[in-house]
């Protein structure tokens, strides 16, 4: 099994258990976690899934393609070194206990 | 007769957003949801993208697991469809196929569309195809290793979807396209022209201004489409394209007003009758860009938004549709994104070159920007849809230099 951790811009933690291969920005989704809005259901066109990866997972995590790149420069809150869009990040055991911080503003 | 609660017709993106922010904005009576298909609200986009290419499966599609519904206290009816319906002072009461009664205080309609049939001579042969639904969806994909000749009907975006799809696959893609450009109704000529160039260079062969005869068929199955010149194409699956007509079977029980086959809905998505709202692809609505008219936006964007002013009604908080109409479309390695409604413009300024498979085209009317195509061009995309919502402009002269970002010529 593995799991996600999501904070939400109110400091509301949750944790999640993901299916391989789902997106982390899917498996907040699916649960009804606030705040992840992903208007575009994970084709990277829209920036509303902007999250912030905890230090520890920066690494694994890795960074943005440029088209995710392109779009975090659109994002509605400011973009930070550790910024990413949740839809670009699939789940695997590697990334097992990963933490996210959700971005404030989504639109 | 219960008069609490509210029945949504349609278990789509519009509808479960219905729901969604009902609860959000924290309506506590009963949420019952029909939906005619077997499957659990579910996203249809990647229906002719990543799930007919093999790279999302059934559970992935779903928008929510079953826990969400159970914690958010929505009662989902699946596989039914409301039979009848009456509504009074006071309240409704539908009655669904199977024989359930749902009484509601209020009504929300997102009922969605039905693919345009085309009714010529062989279309009811075998392997004469549409896409709308998963099940449509599932029945195309398991006719997908075999195929190697696939001819798509219309050059709309689900048809130039599936196209794109068929030549990755390595397959023999024809698309007809009744007009004298594909995408006429979304996109100018200079971006028809380029998906027709886009496509073609990838393997697929583009006929316009085609007229098609019949389908013909061998042993009840399709195997070419002849075009009224006498050409004849081979095909082992046609994916039929056309355009989607507004489901309306409930909005015509209740007499609702309609407006060129579609729900007739104001900027809070209240129909004609002060009890019901509707949202999403079945609904025609004020233009939402301040412009005069009406439009029907078949998008996911406008699903979700409307879905959210038409809940915000339903709780008697009055908050008028505002949201930038903005939409994409995925084909092969090519991002399509669009912001804003062009209709009306007199003055497109092209950036970057359609060659390299990086543009993005601005259209203005007097002076003010009005919409974009951006085609692998993310930043212009973010930097128009961010001027746009703000109710800003770009100037088109300075807008013509495409060494400069866009995002610093908003006017504030």
């Amino acid at each position: 099994m593995l799991f996600v951790r999501y904070t939400s811009p109110d400091g509301t933690e949750t944790t999640l258990e993901a299916r391989d291969g789902d997106s982390v920005m899917q498996t907040a989704v699916k649960n009804g976690v606030k705040g992840i809005v992903a208007e575009c259901g994970g084709s990277c066109a829209c920036a509303t899934c902007h999250v912030f990866v905890a230090d520890d997972f920066t690494g694994l995590v890795g960074g943005p393609s440029d088209l995710e790149d392109d779009m975090l420069d659109g994002a509605a809150s400011e973009r930070q070194p550790n910024s990413r869009l949740s839809c670009q990040i699939k789940m695997s055991a590697e990334l097992d206990g990963l933490h996210v911080v959700i971005a404030p503003k989504q639109i | 007769m219960s008069t609490k609660g509210i029945l949504i017709i349609g278990a789509g993106q519009a509808g479960l957003q219905i729901a969604d922010s009902l609860r959000e904005f924290g309506y506590q009576d009963q949420i019952t949801m029909v939906g005619d298909e077997i499957t659990a609200p579910y996203q249809r986009p990647p229906l002719s993208k990543a799930f007919l290419f093999g790279e999302a499966d059934e559970v992935s599609l779903l928008f929510r697991n079953e826990k969400f519904y159970q914690d958010n206290n929505i009662n989902l009816v699946l596989n039914d469809a409301v039979v009848d319906v009456s509504i009074s002072g006071q309240g409704g009461t539908a009655t669904t196929g199977s024989g359930k009664v749902v009484g509601f205080e209020k009504m929300a309609l997102a009922p969605g569309s039905t693919p345009r049939k085309l009714e010529i001579l062989g279309s009811k042969l075998d392997g004469v195809l549409y896409l709308r639904s998963l099940a449509d969806a599932q029945d195309l994909k398991s006719r997908w290793g075999k195929a190697r000749s696939v001819v798509v009907v219309g050059g709309g975006f689900i048809g130039l979807e599936v196209a794109a799809v068929a030549t990755k696959s390595g397959k023999k893609v024809t698309v007809l396209e009744g007009a004298n450009r594909m995408l006429a109704r979304a996109v100018s000529p200079i971006t028809s022209e380029y998906f027709k160039n886009m496509h073609e260079r990838r393997g697929a062969k583009i006929v316009l201004d085609a007229r098609i005869s019949e389908f013909i068929g061998q042993d009840g199955k399709v195997s070419a489409v002849r075009l009224e010149d006498g050409t004849e194409v081979a095909a082992d699956i046609v994916m039929i394209g056309i355009g989607v007509i507004a489901r309306t079977e409930v909005a015509n029980m209740l007499g609702l007003e309609l407006h060129n086959g579609s729900i007739l809905v104001d900027e809070f998505a209240q129909t004609s009758n002060a009890m019901v709202v509707a949202a999403g692809d079945a609904v025609m609505l004020p233009n939402p860009s301040g412009l005069k008219g009406l439009v029907r936006l078949e998008s996911v964007q406008n699903a979700v938004d409307q879905a959210k002013v038409a809940a915000r009604t339903l709780m008697n908080i009055k908050e008028p549709y505002g949201a930038l109409p903005w939409f994409w479309s995925d084909q092969a390695d090519i991002k399509l994104q669009i912001a804003g409604l062009s209709a009306g413009f007199d003055r497109t300024v092209l950036r970057g070159n359609p060659d390299e498979d990086t543009f993005s085209l601005l259209y203005y009317k007097s002076g003010q920007l009005l919409a974009i195509d951006a085609v692998n061009h993310v930043s212009d995309f973010m930097a128009v849809r961010r001027c746009l919502t703000a109710g800003s402009n770009i100037d088109p002269g300075a807008a013509e230099d495409s060494s400069v970002p866009l995002k610093t010529l908003i006017s504030s």
